[in-house]
């Protein structure tokens, strides 16, 4: 049995570690199945991709239902912080590699990572502020342009 | 459980062609699974087979990441080496079940 899935375009536009956990895992298991995979990284995602920023990428507790936790205790401070830890700390017995980690992971698997030239003007970054695994920028036209076959699908995170 | 004609053997394999018993596995039974993803065994192959079974034994999970660690091989070339699903495929040549992690 084979998949019409062919190819998984993602675009990651939050900045939360949940989300971009998210991303990374569905393309990595997209690779692994023999699909091609990509990221788009824009607004918010782009944390994801910022050398500075990457490993620092934290649970949003704060208008989360699913924390189960009140809204005003999830905004006290050191509570974000907290959750976050709880969380790697899970995924670090799971086997799930931190940001960075996963990033090489994915890029050597030959997943294409790529920054959003608009986002990237809006927040001033330069070249070196970005991961050294870019693939390139690219305008949201030029990644449409990446759906080239049938079968790709299109995931907005 | 289905049995297989692989070589001159029959292989009792699941449905999704994976081995059962692996005392039934030997390097033809490999290179025959190989041929049918259309890969061709070579020295490089086997010693990542043989790392992936000796992990599989150890009761080792296999991950992708744990192949960037292997010290044996990194993740390009077993990319290169076993195209178009790399774990999936070596699992299913080194004759031991296909790894249920997401990862």
């Amino acid at each position: 049995m084979s998949t019409k899935v062919k190819k998984m375009l993602f675009i990651l536009s939050k900045g939360t570690i949940e989300n971009a956990y998210a991303a990374f895992v569905m393309a990595n298991g997209a690779r692994m199945e023999g699909i091609e995979s990509e990221i788009f990284f824009t607004f918010f995602g782009l944390e994801a991709i910022q050398k500075k920023k990457l490993e620092h990428l934290r649970v949003a507790t704060v208008g989360n239902p699913a924390m189960h936790m009140p809204t005003m205790l999830g905004g006290l401070p050191g509570v974000e912080a907290l959750a976050t830890k709880m969380m790697k700390r899970e995924m670090e017995k799971l086997d799930m590699p931190p940001i960075g980690e996963f990033l090489e992971i994915l890029s050597d698997s030959g997943c294409k990572l790529w920054g959003c030239k608009l986002a990237i003007d809006m927040f001033h970054l330069e070249e070196e502020d970005l991961i050294d695994e870019l693939d390139g920028i690219l305008t949201i036209g030029d990644f449409y342009n990446r759906a080239d076959q049938d079968g790709t699908h299109l995931l907005f995170i | 459980m289905l049995k297989k004609q692989i070589g001159n053997k029959q292989i009792d394999v699941n449905e999704e062609g994976y081995l059962i018993e692996f005392k039934q596995w030997d390097r033809e039974v490999s290179e025959c699974i190989a041929g049918e993803c259309n890969i061709v065994m070579t020295e490089r192959h086997w010693e990542v087979i043989e790392y992936i079974q000796d992990k599989h034994h150890k009761e080792e999970p296999l991950s992708i990441r744990g192949i960037k660690k292997s010290g044996v091989i990194n993740i390009k070339e077993f990319y290169a080496l076993f195209p178009g699903g790399p774990l999936k495929k070596a699992t299913m040549i080194a004759g031991i079940p296909k790894p249920k992690s997401c990862i």
